[in-house]
């Protein structure tokens, strides 16, 4: 099968590029989704807030994920649930530990566009490749109706993010049952409608954070507290206090779980004050592990896709193209986590920049200028930009903080020279955004751009 | 949250008293039960937990080794060169995953670097040959990813990694095949010997049999109290360790093993046969038997010397962190003992090397058996090993076989997608021979849930299938009429 453009994840982001594919003329749109059902995270997140800034009205998860899924199909891109891109071709040789892995199979490299030579190049001389359309890509689909080749002159990977779970965030201990992540715990209340009585602990203190204290009180559970290691709770004022006064839930600001207790049940929870060291046992039936978010980079790694050492998700400039030529990504496998209708934002803005490379009009791909952070700014998205390239998805990019900092003034510089300042109050977990008015006077010859504190 | 004790598996109809009972279904024991499964005999496992191999067996390093570096001539020693070459070859028949990366002995001080020829000799002590030494270019040529710092090392070219958890669920699925009734969640609270007969009490009734068999693991030393021995402690050695996502896999070619010495053991670093890297194990003397809790100084620790062998493991994302306890006693041999007049035998202390030696283990303790007088009467009808399902990364797993995604679409449905695990392979589990008693039996039979989300995707999905399977309402597929039947048993009758 021959399609346009091959789109990995059929979440927000990748629906919504869809349809504007479709919309600006673009045929052959093929969405994809692993699930077994189309619309992604937003399927099993079942609380209010959905809409509001893309659709312009108040919906829940599952009905926002509904109606993108039906635009899509209206719209006529062809949408596949339970369907695993197995196939994408591997690169080897690449440097770094990105490039080596999987399978040596001649006939699944011959479908890549040419090499990247990211690897070694300073700062001015990034990914390049053809203006046009490049040798199509070769990708083989596992579904339950079989194994399936097919060719894309582009490819968009949309697969989106997940957060760590606790042997991620090494916290040690026993492993017993009853110990999951926000994922987990939406699925087996909403998908499954499992209960969970008994006492809850929350891990986090984010707007996640929140919606799994919602979603376990709708579960039976009784939420004890949100334990965060940060000074603060990083959500809206409005989201504390209602925890507190209508589920009776605290925030206990820095405090960090120590050691999980209990071998054929969760017993409880050794919890540790960061400013005294002092311990307590706390005990529980249920420990959700909330936000600290990881983009589900697979498929862009083992593609050999640069990979940003910030975000984590694979780097890209801000028409949302990786290094690799004509392999875009878009959503929260680029900036992980932000709310739906920013992935889906981000999903128009990749739509336009496909739709127009396979016309031939982009700028040549020849000079990539890396953006970075310092310190306590922990990632920037896009993360790159081209000489003649597009402002990014709604004008701006997008940042995040380690820190608290009521006012801040961001620089941007490169070299000696500052392209921008701007304020901004930083908020771990929150976004942070940078008016992207300053990428015309970066200068293509003076290499990598900066974004730090003043 | 508790599962109910699983019902036994096997002959509906047990003899009231069996010709052999032994106790502990980790990797020795279902080996002995397998071996035992040959001869016309009416065998009984028990074990005090749901499912087969949930002790030092499943929690380890998953090397299938060579015993280049045994103490030359121990009985571990002749045991393990045994034992190896009979699971080389069992593995292949009965579909267990076993890839051999070869193993290379690092040495990072001068120290390390003196011991290296007394290693080698001792390779040679032991029968084992292959062995040869590598300079410090030859190690960086074969792993580009090692840490800086390396002086020279061994190489040994036939260590292999393995499935821990399919080892000892074919060898019980085989001895199931052949009769072998499985009693599983009983607790053995003692021993009563009289009357040509051991009466072993469980928590869930007691099981009689002529012969007794003493393969607890951990629990070795308190049954053999109960019989009257007492030539040995089980001091418990956790070890934890921590699995890296596969995306690490191409870092590492083959098994990177530390120069032991004087002050420290070291860790290791290794592949594991489903494409991750894992890292470790720590050593730690413990009173508890049943901890298995990980440490924040154990974890920081391994962490910290994974990042001097290979440094680019920092940069990946730990998939699980876990912790085994290794039945290490005072001695520093296998304590296995067969009491003719008792009509009993002790297979204890089997430190670390137990699913390495596993079958030479067997064929030794039958072996002495046969000799203390127990009839060991060949019995017609032998099937072989069963095909387990494969779950190794290097083979062909079914979500990339069109031919049987054709043949059904179960195939083709991927649940575990970090892992691309299938419905239908999830369904074969849950109604296999020896199913599954939790979550965790799931996982070491399919690797659902084991990848790098650890359920976020597919938990849900998974657990509501296997409370499905489960439900009293449809029977667990294990007490499903026509089970028993599935695999029709000649012996039957003769255990009437």
């Amino acid at each position: 099968m021959n399609v346009d453009v091959l789109i990995a994840g059929a979440g927000p982001a990748g629906l919504a590029a869809g349809i504007e594919l479709r919309r600006l003329g673009v045929s052959r749109v093929l969405i994809v989704d692993r699930e077994a059902e189309a619309g992604g995270i937003p399927r099993h997140s079942a609380h209010t807030g959905y809409g509001l800034r893309d659709l312009h009205r108040v919906m829940t998860g599952p009905g926002y994920a509904r109606h993108y899924v039906q635009a899509a199909v209206r719209a006529g891109a062809e949408v596949r649930a339970g369907t695993t891109v197995t196939g994408w071709p591997v690169r080897p040789g690449l440097p770094g530990p990105a490039g080596h892995i999987g399978p040596s199979d001649p006939a699944l490299h011959a479908g890549l566009p040419d090499p990247a030579p990211h690897a070694d190049l300073p700062d001015l001389a990034g990914p390049d490749g053809p203006p046009g359309p490049a040798r199509p890509l070769s990708v083989s689909l596992t579904s339950a109706s079989g194994i399936e080749t097919v060719t894309a002159a582009a490819v968009l990977l949309a697969t989106g993010c997940q957060e760590r779970p606790r042997a991620a965030r090494l916290v040690p201990g026993s492993r017993p049952p009853g110990v999951m992540t926000t994922g987990e715990l939406q699925q087996r209340v909403y998908l499954y409608g499992q209960r969970l009585p008994g006492r809850a602990l929350i891990v986090g203190a984010e707007h996640v954070s929140f919606s799994a204290m919602v979603t376990l009180a709708h579960a039976g559970a009784d939420v004890v507290a949100l334990v965060t290691d940060q000074p603060r709770q990083q959500s809206y004022a409005a989201f504390a206090l209602a925890a507190a006064v209508r589920w009776r839930a605290p925030v206990w600001t820095c405090t960090a779980v120590h050691r999980i207790a209990g071998h054929d049940r969760l017993e409880g929870v050794e919890l540790a004050n960061l400013r005294t060291g002092a311990t307590s046992f706390v005990g529980c039936d249920t420990l959700v592990f909330t936000a600290d978010w990881i983009p589900d980079h697979e498929l862009a790694r083992l593609a050999g896709a640069e990979i940003d050492p910030g975000t984590r998700g694979p780097a890209v400039d801000t028409a949302l193209e990786t290094s690799l030529p004509l392999v875009f990504a878009a959503g929260n496998l680029v900036h992980a986590a932000e709310t739906a209708d920013i992935a889906a934002a981000g999903g128009r803005h990749v739509a336009r920049q496909i739709a127009a490379a396979l016309r031939g009009r982009r700028p040549p791909r020849v000079t990539w200028i890396p953006v970075t952070v310092a310190t306590p700014l922990s990632w920037i998205s896009p993360n790159a930009i081209r000489p003649g390239g597009p402002r990014p998805a709604r004008g701006r990019f997008l940042l995040r903080s380690d820190a608290f900092r009521r006012l801040a003034w961001l620089e941007v510089r490169q070299g000696g020279r500052v392209l921008a300042t701007a304020r901004a109050r930083l908020v771990p977990g929150r976004p942070v955004h940078l008016d992207a008015g300053w990428i015309d006077r970066a200068d293509p010859a003076a290499g990598r751009v900066q974004v730090a504190l003043r | 949250m508790t599962p109910a004790p699983p019902p036994a598996i096997g002959p509906a109809a047990p003899a009231p008293v069996a010709d052999i009972v032994v106790i502990g279904a980790g990797v020795v024991g279902t080996a002995i039960a397998r071996e035992l499964s040959r001869y016309d005999l009416s065998i009984v496992v028990v074990d005090a937990a749901t499912d087969v191999g949930t002790g030092t067996t499943k929690a380890n390093t998953a090397i299938l080794h060579t015993g280049f570096d045994a103490a030359p001539g121990s009985l571990e020693s002749r045991l393990l060169r045994r034992g190896s070459a009979l699971l080389n070859d069992y593995a292949a028949r009965a579909g267990i995953p076993v890839e051999r990366t070869g193993a290379l002995l690092v040495a990072w001080t001068e120290e390390q670097c003196q011991a290296l020829p007394g290693i080698e000799d001792k390779a040679r002590q032991n029968g084992y040959t292959a062995i040869r030494p590598l300079s410090a270019a030859g190690l960086y040529q074969r792993e580009p990813h090692l840490g800086p710092g390396a002086l020279a090392g061994l190489e040994i070219p036939d260590e292999s990694v393995i499935c821990p958890w399919t080892t000892p669920l074919a060898y019980a699925t085989e001895a199931v095949h052949a009769g072998v009734r499985l009693q599983l969640g009983s607790p053995v609270t003692g021993v009563r010997t009289g009357a040509g007969e051991h009466a072993v009490a469980t928590a869930r009734g007691a099981v009689r049999g002529r012969w007794l068999v003493n393969a607890a693991g951990l629990g070795g030393d308190v049954i053999d109290a109960m019989m009257g021995g007492g030539g040995f402690t089980i001091r418990p050695r956790r070890g934890e360790l921590i699995v890296f996502d596969k995306l690490a896999r191409p870092l590492l070619g083959s098994i990177l093993l530390p120069v032991p010495t004087a002050q420290t053991k070291g860790v290791l670093v290794a592949p594991t046969v489903y494409g991750n890297v894992l890292l470790g194990p720590t050593a730690e003397d413990i009173g508890d038997r049943s901890d298995t809790d990980t440490t924040a100084a154990g974890l920081a620790g391994l962490l910290e010397a994974g990042r001097r062998i290979v440094p680019d493991l920092a940069g990946e994302q730990v998939t699980a962190t876990y912790a085994g306890l290794r039945a290490a006693t005072e001695h520093r041999d296998y304590q296995i003992r067969v009491d003719p007049g008792l009509h009993y035998a002790c297979v204890a202390g089997i430190r670390s090397t137990g699913l390495s030696a596993s079958l030479g283990i067997a064929e030794y303790v039958v072996d002495q058996l046969g000799g203390a007088g127990l009839p060991l009467a060949e019995r017609g009808g032998i099937a072989g090993p069963p095909v387990m399902p494969y779950i190794g990364e290097a083979g062909t797993r079914p979500y990339q076989d069109a031919g049987r995604i054709a043949a059904d679409p179960e195939y083709g449905r991927i649940v575990c997608h970090c892992e691309r695990v299938t419905r239908g392979e999830i369904r074969d589990a849950l109604a296999s021979t020896v199913p599954p008693a939790d979550t965790g039996g799931l996982r070491r039979r399919t690797r659902a849930m084991n990848g790098r989300c650890q359920g976020f995707f597919c938990a849900a999905a998974v657990s509501a299938m296997m409370a499905a399977a489960q439900r009293p309402a449809g029977g667990r597929p294990a007490d499903a009429p026509g089970h028993a039947g599935e695999h029709p048993s000649p012996e039957l009758g003769r255990l009437a």
